[in-house]
Order: C-alpha cells, then sequence, then structure tokens
C-alpha cells in the first residue's frame, strides 16, 4: 500500500508509555501519599459500617438495614424503606454482606473524593469560561475512554490493590459531578444574577446566596449520578483489586458459576436502587 | 457612524445612544419606549449591571462609571435598589429573607435586618405573609416583596425596570397608586421604566420618551401630550386617553365677567347682555365663589326693583378643583350647569370651563390629518 509509506507510524503509544513511567519516577512521593490517605479512608470506613459488629457483636446488616430503612424512610417514604431492609436481609442471606460492605466502603470514597474534586470544579466552569473550555474536553476524554485502559496506569502508579480501583472508579464516575455542576449554575435565571448583583452581593455572596442553591437540584442529580456510575464500576474495578461485589462476580465469571455471578450482580443492583432512592429523595 | 454601520463593522448593537438626562432629588423620571428602545438597557447602565461604554453617570457629584469595583458595590448596598420585571425573588427563600437579601449582604445581624425587612414588608401592605414562599403569592404580592426588598436597604435612588409590566390590569392600577402614595411618603428618587404611556403619564413627575436608544423628548405628562417632539412622540401620544391626564386647570379659560354679592341685578344685567351670556357667577368676598345667578332670574328681580342678587342666588353650581382630570369632569356637564366653574383650594373662582374646550381636549392634535397612520402605532 502506499499512505502507509508516506504516513509515517506515530509512536504514541511509546510516548505515552514514556509519560507514565516518567510521572511514576518523578512524582512517587505524591503517589505513596494518595495511596496511604485513601487506604486509611477505605478502612475508616469499614471500620465504620462494621462497629457495631466490632463492639457489640451485633451483625452490621441488623444495625446498618435499620438504620438506612429509617433514613430512606424519613427521606423518600414508606416503599423505599421496606425495601431497604428486605433487600440488605437478602444480601446478607446470600452471605454476601461481608463483600457488600468493602464494595459500600469503596464506592463511598470514591464518591466523595469525585464531589469534592468535581464539585468545585463544575463551579469554576460554571464562572470562568477558560477553565470550561479547558475542563470539557478532559471530561469527554474521562467518560468515553474505555475504563480498562486507565486500568493500566491506575496499577503503575498506585500498584494493586482497592487504592488503583479507587482511582479507576473516581475518574469514571466524576464527569457528572462536574458537568451538572456547571450546568445548574449557568441555568440559574439571568434576573436572579442581576438581582444579586443589583444589591451589591460579591463574588462569594452571588455564589452562595443565588447561584448555589439555585442550582441544588442540578447539583444533587450530579451526586446521584456519581454514585451509580461507581457503582457500575465496581466489577471492572475489580480486576485490579477492588475486592468486595465486583470480585464476587468475577469469580462466578471466570469459574462458569452462573449462580454465583448472579447473586453477585443483584446484590451489586439491590445496593445501587437503595442509594439511588435515598439520594434522589433528597432532591426535593 | 450610524447604528446599521456599527453592526456590519463590529457585529455588536448599540443599546443606548448618546441620552444625557438629569433626575433631580425626590423626583419621579419616568423612561419610557417600546421594546427594543434601549430603557432596560439604560437603567441598567445606571448601576453598572451593564458597562456603558462610554458616558458619566453622576449620583451626588461621583462619577459611577470611574469608581472602583469596591466602591460601586457600596453604592448598590445603600443608595441603590432595583425593581425588576419578573420579580427576581429567590425561589428557596421565604418573603422575609427575600426582603432581608439586601441587608444580609451588607453583613447586618440577624435581629436588625429582620426589623428592618418586617418594616418594609409593613409598608407595602404584606405583614402576615413574611413565612411565606414567593410561589405561594400572587404577581402583584411578589412584586411587593420585590418593592419590599428594595426599600428595607433604605435607598437614595429606586430604579425599578418595568415593575408593573407583568402584573394584569387591575393590580397593576393598584401598585401605581400604592406607589404613589408611598412616594409621598418616602420622597426617594424614582427611576421608572416602562412601555406603557398611561402608566409612564401617571406616575412621572417628568418622562422621558426614547425610541432606538436615543432619547426622543424629555418633559411633563402635559408638554409631552400637548407639545409632542416628532412624528413618533405624536403617534405615540394618540393613543392615550388624554381624559385622565389633563385637568381642568389646563383647559379652562379666565372667567370672563363676575359680580359681586353686593352688586344689584341691574348691573349683572349689564354684564350678561355685554358678554352674551345666560350664567353669571357671583363671588362673595375674597373672590371666593358663593354661586350663580341665572339671565332669567336676574331680569325678573331687576323688574321686581330689588337691590340685592341674594333672593335668586344658586349656590348649587357645577364646581371643579383645578386638578380634576378632564374624565371626572364630563358628568358634570352633563347633568350640571354650564359653564362649568374652576375653583383652586381656597374656593376662589380661578376659571371656567365650557363643554367645546373639553370636547377640544380629547381630541388629540392633528387627529384628522393622517386618521389611517394611527393603526400603526
Amino acid at each position: 500500500m502506499l499512505i502507509p509509506a508516506l504516513l509515517p507510524r506515530i509512536p504514541i503509544g511509546n510516548w505515552f508509555a514514556t509519560l507514565v513511567r516518567w510521572l511514576k519516577d518523578t512524582f512517587e512521593i505524591v503517589f505513596d501519599a494518595i495511596v496511604v490517605f485513601l487506604d486509611w479512608t477505605i478502612d475508616a470506613l469499614e471500620w465504620l459500617l462494621n462497629f457495631t459488629e466490632i463492639y457489640f457483636e451485633i451483625p452490621s446488616f441488623w444495625f446498618l438495614s435499620v438504620l438506612l430503612a429509617l433514613l430512606a424512610w424519613k427521606m423518600s417514604g414508606r416503599g423505599v424503606a421496606i425495601f431497604t431492609f428486605l433487600g440488605i436481609m437478602l444480601i446478607a442471606s446470600m452471605n454476601l454482606w461481608g463483600p457488600a460492605v468493602q464494595t459500600l466502603a469503596v464506592i463511598i470514597t470514591a464518591t466523595i473524593v469525585a464531589l469534592i474534586i468535581g464539585i468545585p470544579l463544575g463551579i469554576l466552569a460554571a464562572k470562568f469560561n477558560p477553565v470550561n473550555a479547558v475542563v470539557r474536553p478532559i471530561l469527554d476524554f474521562m467518560q468515553t475512554l474505555p475504563a480498562f485502559v486507565y486500568l493500566l496506569p491506575a496499577v503503575i502508579f498506585f500498584g494493586i490493590g482497592v487504592v488503583p480501583a479507587v482511582i479507576a472508579t473516581i475518574i469514571f464516575a466524576m464527569p457528572p459531578a462536574v458537568r451538572l455542576t456547571n450546568l445548574g449554575i449557568r441555568q440559574v435565571p439571568v434576573e436572579l444574577i442581576e438581582a444579586g448583583e443589583a444589591f451589591g452581593s460579591n463574588w462569594f455572596q452571588l455564589l452562595f446566596k443565588v447561584q448555589l442553591p439555585q442550582a441544588m437540584p442540578t447539583i444533587m442529580a450530579g451526586v446521584n449520578q456519581c454514585i451509580m456510575l461507581s457503582l457500575s464500576m465496581v466489577v471492572i474495578a475489580s480486576l485490579i483489586g477492588g475486592g468486595g461485589l465486583g470480585s464476587v462476580v468475577n469469580r462466578g465469571i471466570s469459574r462458569l458459576d452462573v449462580g454465583l455471578g448472579f447473586e453477585g450482580g443483584l446484590a451489586v443492583v439491590i445496593i445501587a436502587i437503595i442509594l439511588d432512592r435515598l439520594t434522589q429523595g433528597s432532591e426535593d | 457612524m450610524t447604528k446599521d454601520e456599527i453592526l456590519a463593522k463590529t457585529g455588536l448593537t448599540v443599546g443606548v445612544d448618546n441620552v444625557s438626562f438629569s433626575v433631580a432629588e425626590g423626583e419621579t423620571f419616568v423612561i419610557m419606549g417600546l421594546c427594543g428602545s434601549g430603557k432596560s438597557t439604560l437603567v441598567r447602565c445606571l448601576n453598572r449591571l451593564i458597562e456603558p461604554t462610554s458616558g458619566e453617570i453622576f449620583l451626588g457629584g461621583e462619577d459611577l462609571t470611574k469608581m472602583h469595583k469596591d466602591k460601586l458595590r457600596q453604592i448598590r448596598r445603600k443608595d441603590m435598589s432595583m425593581v425588576f420585571q419578573n420579580f427576581a425573588l429567590l425561589p428557596n427563600r421565604t418573603v422575609l429573607e427575600n426582603a432581608e437579601y439586601g441587608l444580609e449582604i451588607q453583613g447586618i445581624d440577624r435581629e436588625e435586618r429582620r426589623e428592618k425587612a418586617m418594616q418594609s414588608l409593613e409598608l407595602v401592605g404584606l405583614a402576615g405573609y413574611e413565612n411565606s414562599k414567593p410561589d405561594q403569592l400572587s404577581g402583584g404580592m411578589k412584586q411587593r416583596v420585590g418593592l419590599a426588598r428594595a426599600l428595607a436597604n433604605d435607598p437614595e435612588v429606586l430604579l425599578m425596570d418595568e415593575a408593573f409590566s407583568a402584573l394584569d390590569p387591575l393590580i397593576r392600577a393598584d401598585m401605581q397608586d400604592e406607589l404613589l402614595s408611598l412616594q409621598e411618603k418616602m420622597q426617594k428618587t424614582i427611576i421608572f421604566i416602562t412601555h406603557d404611556l398611561d402608566e409612564a403619564l401617571k406616575l412621572g413627575d417628568r418622562i422621558m420618551l426614547m425610541n432606538d436608544g436615543k432619547a426622543v423628548q424629555t418633559g411633563t405628562a402635559e408638554e409631552i401630550l400637548t407639545e409632542p417632539a416628532d412624528d413618533y412622540v405624536q403617534r405615540f401620544v394618540r393613543g392615550v386617553n388624554r381624559g385622565d391626564v389633563l385637568t381642568a386647570g389646563d383647559i379652562m379659560s379666565k372667567p370672563w365677567a363676575t359680580v359681586t354679592l353686593g352688586q344689584g341685578p341691574r348691573l349683572a344685567l349689564k354684564e350678561m347682555r355685554k358678554y352674551g351670556m345666560e350664567l353669571l357667577f357671583v363671588l362673595a368676598r375674597d373672590r371666593k365663589l358663593a354661586g350663580a345667578v341665572t339671565l332669567e332670574d336676574v331680569v325678573k328681580t331687576a323688574e321686581k326693583g330689588e337691590k340685592s342678587l341674594e333672593s335668586i342666588l344658586q349656590k348649587d353650581i357645577a364646581k371643579a378643583q383645578m386638578d380634576t382630570v378632564i374624565t371626572d369632569l364630563l358628568p358634570l356637564t352633563v347633568n350640571g350647569t354650564l359653564p362649568l366653574a374652576v375653583i383652586d383650594e381656597d374656593e376662589r373662582l380661578r376659571g371656567v370651563v365650557v363643554r367645546g374646550s373639553i370636547l377640544e381636549a380629547l381630541i388629540p392634535e392633528g387627529g384628522d390629518e393622517d386618521a389611517d397612520s394611527s393603526t400603526s402605532a
């Protein structure tokens, strides 16, 4: 063929590999610090979810099912409360409560970090157009790049284990938080902004007293999406040591054990529904 | 350069073109024009919500356009408040929290700002609604909240951008009356934007008409109605119910002839013959209007040889104040005696109005020359 001769092979793959190696060597301390921090956070969360078991020998699913059911009752109504209680009981009866707690710890950590980065970034993108111009293509990249592709660099930077799984989950789950925060703030009616400015609000007053309260429902939809996407990463993240329900599903796949795979999947779905109803209920 | 050339060259539309005006303290100044005439842009230039590209804006000797942002913010907080067409209330806050927004921004502590916000809610007649949310209120009440929020800061200048345009006509008239009575108490400097000439004429001490970003005419209601500066203003003015604007004082003529109570029928008869009148006004001391006598009665008393008009004096005659609008004069002219007597606060006779001058005043100037074009106005 003529074209390959005319068109030189551009070694993007090599460049990227070199870049990853360089980053690892140069910022090793930073990556190690992130590992320590995330490890600690996940452990703390797991301890928190299990503390009734550790101190009072009450199985944590009893405690959490009641707590979450009450929370669901207050936020979304009786139906969701009943579903929450029965759902957690079902997971426990499938002997999957242990992995479920691990998964919860991972997605809660990932969601919190994604929101801590994502919401301020969304605010900046809404307030400053140049920020938006830079952030948008990066978000597109994060959302569309196949998740398996960034599992590899995650492993190189953070080693095998829960931490790279959390990092991969954060990358996958953050975009909707940024996008919907950005959108929510931009959709605040011009007249309200004008009113805020006409009465002499400064930048922060305008943000916290006018824009954020009006954008809240949209931002909450972003939070909800962020949680849902973290859950959808559970199985993929377990490939690099994410553990939890993801590795249950993986075991099912590798052993061609349809029953095990289905039970693991079902537990993920139940957790997803509970978390979705809890966060959506708090929208209004 | 014309507006079109600027658009072609820069892609920008000229919003406000070389407009100058001054507003006195305590005056209600109405800027009026149709959609796209630049009036809303102009009012936003005054507090620099929109930055004017050139020009100066003075508030008490200081040029707002050269002011630093922080200083400008202080002006917006303390000296200038704005009321918006679509109310611009924060839906997540209660009425009270909305009213205290400006004070909250200034960092005034909770109790003090609550108190001030309550006072201003009471002023606009919303006491008892302070814990409602804006969407529980009707349009008129929402705009009262908007007004209360603006007044809570106790500003010198009130910018009202089509404040009543989103309200239905009856509520709107109520709000206009209320603003007028509030203004009597407060004496704020109000800059009021509207596209409704009737509203402009009702509220404005002075009115500036805008067209295509330019100020076409500035003047009092009467000046605009009686001496329109150009065709544009005239077309505008033609649709107005002039009867609600022009007053008895505007159209009255000097009383031709009068007699005083002490003068006799003979003199009265002579005066009436001289001017061909059938009704003669009779004045008491200090030129106060005592009543009127008719030609018929005067002839009779003169024949009887009586010396005084006392016995035939009709005290119950049609009278109008100087500031009575023409619409209110019409019923008087139908039932009462003619001509109408126009009196001032001290009951002194200031002039007379004949039916002809009322009808003349109600017909717009140049009305019959090009009656067709009024439909396009």
